[in-house]
């Protein structure tokens, strides 16, 4: 792949245009200043503060305009950011953040370490329900210096370097939310950060503009004036405005899946997938366990035996992601490899539902389940329809419910279901992110809770002990013993590793260069 | 009869539409002769192009038949038009016949409840009835019969409005008859061309309806519709032309043969019989 490209590169008059980053970069391209990427959010977020609101959309726009203290590699290693170094005490309580100086807000004041422990300690406490779930793990968050900001633990919580990306904990002005409601202030609607650009203008339903703030800390960074995210709301528009070049990125959902292979086979677009380890979003076939006959571990590894899952990542997302393995995301820490779900046996399926005692009536139908569509567009709706035919050739008949998002999510976090679509993320760490679908303390009737009602006392002790271990080996032990447990009992029929596609010019460069992809700060994105 | 059947076969554009109806009334029946199993069966690769694999008019993004699509498809389109049709002639001959023969304070407060019905577009309405009773089979007809009866009202109620001052009725109530028998009996077999009329084109706009909810993704998620099959291959019309492309043609087809075959009914029921009627009471 890579000699066919430099072969073709070779009598390519237009060979800057072609180049890929990493060719970039290797053969000495220099980063070029100016010009406006022009770019896609969708849906239009309600807010840009991020903490205020932590939808995909607003941590895409606001991760331009914040920053965090790191970031993190597509190994979801921590890099530097606004912290330039950092340290663990042995004991593994103690965390000290040296922060990188010169590093000024876009209204020109300086952030200091009373920033951090703010940020840290009251707004992503107060405002954003993830963060407090792990903040409040902090017994003490102290200023040592203007540029030191030092964290004290009242246990061991070895994830914790995982928690300081722009998407969990932006650093935001103390000076500006102090004293104020953090969700009424002015500066919610004209968010104030750090970051390589800052906030001009948003026309409702139209664009969001971001200029280059020229105080950046990183000289003679960012090199792009400007970024504008256009609101689209229709997809084929969207693929449209790709496509003439009005755009010169999209990410996320913005392009159907159906539509990627087309913008592959573009000479002038790139498409990549990686950029979402960080998040590693997991799709599952969500299964009630108060309905009967769910609640039998035969049946579930029925329907795990019965569903081609690639299929589902060929055919319906386009090879865009990955079949399932397991309940940990394979970009995941702590994914075991040889805790695998049961494979796409047809036979085998229907040989348990045997046992179980579900023999088919005269049409052949064991037993009648509704599955509750997730309404999330055109390829959900597909992937319905799919599970729908391959459920009948066992013998389980499957009634499709289409319904409206409010009413997805409000039936879903009140048990109100057979069976569902969902995807989670696993914020890269099976405690911040796989945990809450499986332990027992978590059956809520809230969304993203463990909502199918799955218990198994042994899971819910591994998941402690691997929550509160110090030792990342020890924790590696707990977490592979615990995905064994729940391929063999199978709480969820685990579907698709997800990924976006990020598609852009290829004149753009370093678009992802970390595990967090386009929501990273874009402070080295160039136009050449 | 006969003189019926030569006047609709005078119109060549009714005979052609009525052969296409009866065509598709017999792909609707055979359906499940010719395709054997479910529509929605994965039966080869997915976006193979019309005549591979044995697929006539090729597969869809998940494999299955477009041309089985289609054959089921018209079972679905055909029922919902034709139910949701009956549905609005009950209540639209229902409310006319009672605003046009009682006339009055009663007629007016009618009328005026149908107008509430026909000032709120159709098709917004048939959506928000949907979206609020989640897509069903039921729900669909029932949204459909809802926007389509106010027509049905005015017209029959015209209807009574002339023919209740006529002799043969004033007969009738000399002779003493029940009001209810005078309007089932006497005056509803005389208004029953325009209804037959209207009703053949009631039954192509409920399959336009039906489709255009479909194609939104409201139609019922259990039942394969030509609507369904349009909006499924909508975003993939770049992709594979074929999966939208026949679907719209059998549903232009059927529509456009609805239409002919109202018109050839009107040629044939309306001048004359309405004479012949008027001639003996």
């Amino acid at each position: 792949m890579g000699l066919s490209r430099r072969g073709l590169l070779a009598g390519a008059a237009a060979a800057p245009l072609l180049m890929r980053v990493d060719d970039a970069l290797a053969q000495g391209i220099q980063p070029k200043r100016g010009g406006t990427l022009n770019s896609i959010v969708n849906p239009e977020p309600p807010i840009l503060h991020v903490g205020v609101n932590n939808q995909a959309p607003t941590l895409i726009v606001g991760g331009k305009i914040f920053q965090g203290l790191l970031r993190y590699s597509s190994k979801l290693e921590p890099l530097p950011e606004l912290a330039k170094s950092w340290e663990i005490s042995p004991d593994g309580l103690e965390y000290t953040f040296h922060l990188q100086e010169n590093v000024k807000f876009h209204d020109g004041q300086p952030m200091t370490a009373e920033d951090v422990v703010f940020s840290i300690m009251k707004f992503h406490m107060e405002v954003s329900p993830r963060a407090r779930g792990v903040f409040s793990r902090i017994k003490e968050g102290v200023a040592v210096d203007r540029n030191t900001a030092k964290f004290v633990l009242s246990a061991p919580f070895e994830p914790f370097l995982l928690m300081f990306d722009v998407t969990v904990s932006a650093i935001v002005p103390k000076h500006h939310f102090e004293g104020q409601d953090y969700r009424q202030a002015p500066v919610v609607q004209k968010p104030i950060g750090t970051g390589p650009f800052r906030f001009v203008e948003w026309q409702r339903g139209n664009f969001i503009r971001l200029e280059r703030f020229d105080g950046y800390w990183k000289p003679n960074q960012p090199y792009l004036d400007a970024i504008i995210y256009r609101v689209i709301p229709d997809s084929q528009s969207r693929r449209l405005a790709l496509e003439s070049g009005q755009v010169q990125l999209t990410q996320s959902n913005d392009i159907e899946p159906f539509d990627v292979p087309q913008m592959r086979a573009r000479p002038n677009l790139e498409v990549q997938t990686t950029g979402w380890e960080y998040f590693g979003p997991l799709m599952w076939l969500e299964l009630n366990h108060r309905v009967k006959p769910l609640d039998d571990v035969r049946v579930r590894k029925a329907l795990a035996h019965a569903v081609n899952r690639d299929f589902i990542a060929q055919r319906l997302w386009f090879g865009i992601g990955k079949p399932a393995t397991g309940p940990v995301a394979s970009s995941t820490r702590f994914h075991d490899a040889t805790a695998r779900m049961p494979s796409f046996d047809v036979n085998a399926a229907k040989k348990l539902l045997d046992e179980a005692g579900l023999k088919p009536n005269g049409q052949g139908v064991r037993f009648t389940i509704r599955h509750l569509s997730l309404p999330y567009g055109e390829v959900f709706t597909r992937l319905g329809e799919f599970l729908r035919q391959s459920l009948r050739q066992v013998g389980v008949d499957l009634q499709l419910e289409s319904v409206d998002v409010g009413t997805w999510a409000q039936r879903t976090a009140n048990w109100e279901f057979d069976t569902t679509i969902n995807y989670l993320y696993q914020y890269g760490d099976p405690t911040l992110g796989v945990e809450r679908s499986y332990v027992s303390t978590n059956i809520k009737k809230i969304l993203f809770s463990n909502v199918s009602g799955y218990a198994n006392p042994k899971v819910d002790e591994l998941f402690t002990q691997a929550r509160d271990a110090a030792e990342p080996a020890k924790r590696q032990e707990y977490f592979t013993a615990v995905q064994k447990i729940l391929v063999e009992d199978v709480p969820l029929v685990w579907l698709l590793e997800m990924a976006f596609p990020t598609i852009h010019e290829k004149r753009l460069h370093n678009v992802i260069t970390s595990g967090a992809g386009v929501h990273a700060s874009f402070d080295d994105v160039f136009l050449a | 009869m006969r003189i019926f059947w030569r006047n609709f076969s005078r119109n060549r554009g009714a005979v052609f539409g009525m052969v296409i109806l009866v065509g598709v009334a017999m792909l609707a029946l055979l359906a499940p002769v010719i395709f054997p199993g479910s529509p929605w069966d994965m039966v080869g690769a997915p976006f193979m192009p019309p005549g591979e694999m044995g697929l006539l008019l090729g597969s869809d993004s998940l494999g299955r038949d477009v041309a089985a699509g289609i054959a089921h498809g018209a079972r679905v389109s055909l029922l919902v038009g034709a139910v949701s049709t009956a549905a609005a002639l009950l209540i639209g001959v229902t409310l006319g016949a009672v605003a046009g023969y009682f006339g009055g304070i009663v007629d007016d407060l009618v009328m005026r409840f149908t107008e509430f019905f026909q000032t709120i577009p159709s098709f917004v309405l048939a959506i928000l009835l949907v979206a609020i009773f989640t897509p069903t089979i039921g729900s669909i007809v029932f949204a459909i019969a809802i926007v389509s009866w106010p027509p049905v009202a005015r017209v029959v109620r015209a209807e009574f409005l002339s023919l209740r001052s006529r002799e043969f009725v004033q007969a009738s109530e000399v002779l003493g008859k029940s009001r209810f028998s005078i309007v089932i009996g006497d005056i509803l077999p005389n208004t029953l061309s325009p209804i037959v009329v209207l009703s053949s084109l009631m039954v192509a706009s409920a399959i336009l309806l039906e489709s255009a909810l479909s194609f939104l993704g409201l139609g019922d998620p259990n039942l394969m519709s030509w609507g369904f099959l349009i909006g499924s291959g909508r975003s993939v019309i770049r992709l594979a032309w074929w999966m939208s492309v026949f679907p719209g043609i059998a549903i232009f087809l059927t529509v456009l043969s609805l239409n002919l075959v109202g018109e050839g009914l009107s040629d044939a029921l309306n001048p004359r019989l309405a004479r012949n009627r008027g001639a003996k009471p």
